[in-house]
């Protein structure tokens, strides 16, 4: 059962080849065994995993057929958990115990699934390889000498190595797909809005997108249908019938339009992985589709003007950490301004700081025209450049990351590892949704196709992601500390 | 950027940046907003600001009260409370 899809799994639960106690202790003993090199849960709810497990088997007795039912999942240790212990990888939050779950928590935990624990992440989603975490580096399964890749680092590296067969991420510039594609599993961003944001911990609020780590996009897909939909206590949550993406999975490829865009395929991009995209892309041309070369003039921009809107909302969303209300609060504070400013310091790791630092600039009088403003212009072009390619192309397809994963501590200098994100953060910028798949092998570790699509385009990806996920095995290849077992 | 304007930013963000740190951290924010300064080149005269991806304009709900009282919880979580008050430090002697 350990490499067995989602989509396997529940037709095996339903079969009755094994019960989901079963299923999920077989995964806790996995983590039991696994965890202590990867360090890819932050907690572990062992107890209340094994309790949702059993009442999912009472349920299926007495009838119930809902796709996820009895399927363990992980959460990012982002999205707040009742009761338990969520703390966004920050010592500030390392012993916050919050009193309500998130949008996404709620939604599939009433889909059936059984929450097995919470993963490790950068601190505050701010990173490109999980190292900024309080708790510590993760291993990648491919190679625990190498970073998973971030902020969803956890959470990849969780459902690469059979730690769980599903998990929840968020992709702010790119934390969902970088990690997928430097794991070798599906990781799935949706468009802004798509899933609700309630109860998700704010770092960059008009970026901020919570989607999937799966090992396919038919499982990317089971997962969206119980994920996606209007939440009113979310107010960016988008008013928007939710498509049936299972449904739509098998559409044929024939006469899809694939934009191929040039500035993801410039200077940076190591050899291996641009030979096997273009490989990929052929294999997306056999199955009926056309490629288009298309231009996204403003695509190097990207990363300049992220790195402003992004540490401006994350200066103002992390102001609420005063030690007042809840999280770490310093010892002895003289006085209420040494309480925040201690507080603070102490709490919060340096690349946070460094955020909080770089966005309180940027809003700061005097400067918010020469930074907040004009990032929010170059905004727009990033966008337009996109909705004018969708005039011609059905969805846009390149790299993910410009090479695979590279060493822990191989990217110490900020403004290198910001760059990590080129082909993916511009998606964000736009508010588009974006998929990364397995497409091949450098140097023994695995690499990633990302599919881009128009607004709420999700059906579309998933389905052209589905495709190529049968005519190709790249998802299929584990990693051998992993492998060889059943 | 220099060090006194690092001091003054820090302030406002209510951080402290210890003097061991003060030359790294002045030197790697000077890098970020180097790279952050491509943006200048670029002229936007006339390009609308965008805020909101789908420049979509933030629902409204009725004004009415939905929440339930979740004082003691909330309370609960806070480092030092006292008689349904937060504690901090004395702030007029």
């Amino acid at each position: 059962m350990l490499h067995l899809t989602v989509t396997e799994l529940s037709a095996a639960l339903s079969r009755g080849e094994f019960s989901s106690v079963e299923l999920t202790r077989m995964f806790l003993d996995r983590i039991n065994l696994l965890n202590p090199a990867l360090n890819a849960y932050i907690t572990v709810c062992e107890e209340s995993a094994l309790a949702a497990a059993a009442a999912a088997d009472q349920a299926r007795v007495r009838g119930d057929v809902r796709p996820l039912l009895g399927i363990p999942v992980a959460h990012k240790d982002i999205f707040c958990t009742r009761g338990l212990r969520t703390t966004c990888g920050s010592r500030i939050l390392r012993d916050f115990l919050p009193p309500y779950d998130a949008c996404v928590v709620e939604k599939l935990r009433q889909a059936g699934a059984v929450m097995l624990g919470k993963t490790n992440m950068d601190e505050f989603a701010m990173g490109s390889s999980n190292e900024t975490s309080f708790f510590g580096k993760v291993g990648n399964p491919f190679d625990t000498g190498r970073v998973p890749g971030g902020s969803s680092g956890g959470s990849a590296a969780a459902v690469a190595a059979g730690l769980c067969p599903m998990a929840t991420g968020t992709d702010t510039g790119g934390s969902i797909r970088q990690p997928a594609s430097f794991c070798g599993i599906t990781g799935f961003k949706p468009s802004y809005g798509r899933v609700s944001r309630w109860g998700m911990i704010a770092f960059a609020s008009s970026l901020d997108q919570a989607g999937t780590l799966t090992k396919t996009a038919a499982d990317a897909a089971l997962m969206m249908q119980a994920m996606a939909g209007l939440d009113p206590r979310d107010s960016t949550s988008v008013d928007r019938p939710v498509e049936d993406y299972t449904g739509e999975l098998g559409s044929s490829l024939a006469g899809l339009r694939v934009g191929v865009p040039r500035p993801h395929f410039a200077e940076g991009l190591s050899p291996g992985v641009e030979q096997g995209v273009r490989e990929a892309l052929a294999e997306l041309e056999r199955a009926g589709a056309s490629l288009i070369d298309i231009d996204l003039p403003n695509n190097h921009l990207s990363v300049p003007a992220y790195y402003v809107v992004a540490p401006a909302e994350a200066s103002a969303n992390l102001s609420r950490y005063d030690g007042v209300r809840y999280g770490y609060r310093c010892e002895e504070p003289a006085d209420l301004e040494d309480l925040y400013t201690r507080t603070r310091s102490e709490g919060f790791g340096d690349e946070v700081k460094r955020r909080i630092l770089v966005g309180t600039y940027a809003l700061s009088a005097g400067y918010y025209d020469a930074y907040y403003r004009k990032a929010q212009r170059i905004r727009r072009l990033i966008r337009q450049d996109f909705i004018s390619a969708f005039e011609q192309v059905d969805v846009i397809a390149g790299p993910t990351s410009p090479h695979v994963a590279f060493p822990h501590g191989a990217k110490a200098d900020p403004v290198e590892m910001y760059l990590e994100d080129i082909f993916t953060i511009a998606v964000n910028l736009a508010g588009l949704p974006g998929i990364s798949i397995p497409a091949g092998f450098e140097e023994g570790m695995p690499f990633g196709l990302q599919i881009i699509g128009p607004d709420f385009g999700e059906a579309r990806i998933l389905n052209v992601a589905r495709q190529f996920q049968q005519l190709t095995d790249w998802h299929k290849r584990l990693p051998v500390s992993t492998a060889g077992e059943s | 950027m220099d060090k006194s304007e690092i001091d003054k930013i820090a302030k406002l963000a209510r951080l402290r940046v210890s003097s061991a740190d003060a030359n790294e951290v002045t030197a790697r924010i000077g890098e970020i907003l180097a790279m952050i300064d491509q943006m200048q080149a670029v002229d936007t005269e006339g390009v609308e600001p965008l805020a909101h991806p789908l420049d979509a304009v933030l629902r409204l709900r009725a004004d009415e009260v939905t929440e339930v009282d979740h004082r003691d919880e909330l309370l609960a979580l806070a480092p030092a409370s006292e008689n349904g008050l937060y504690l901090v430090p004395k702030v007029i002697e």
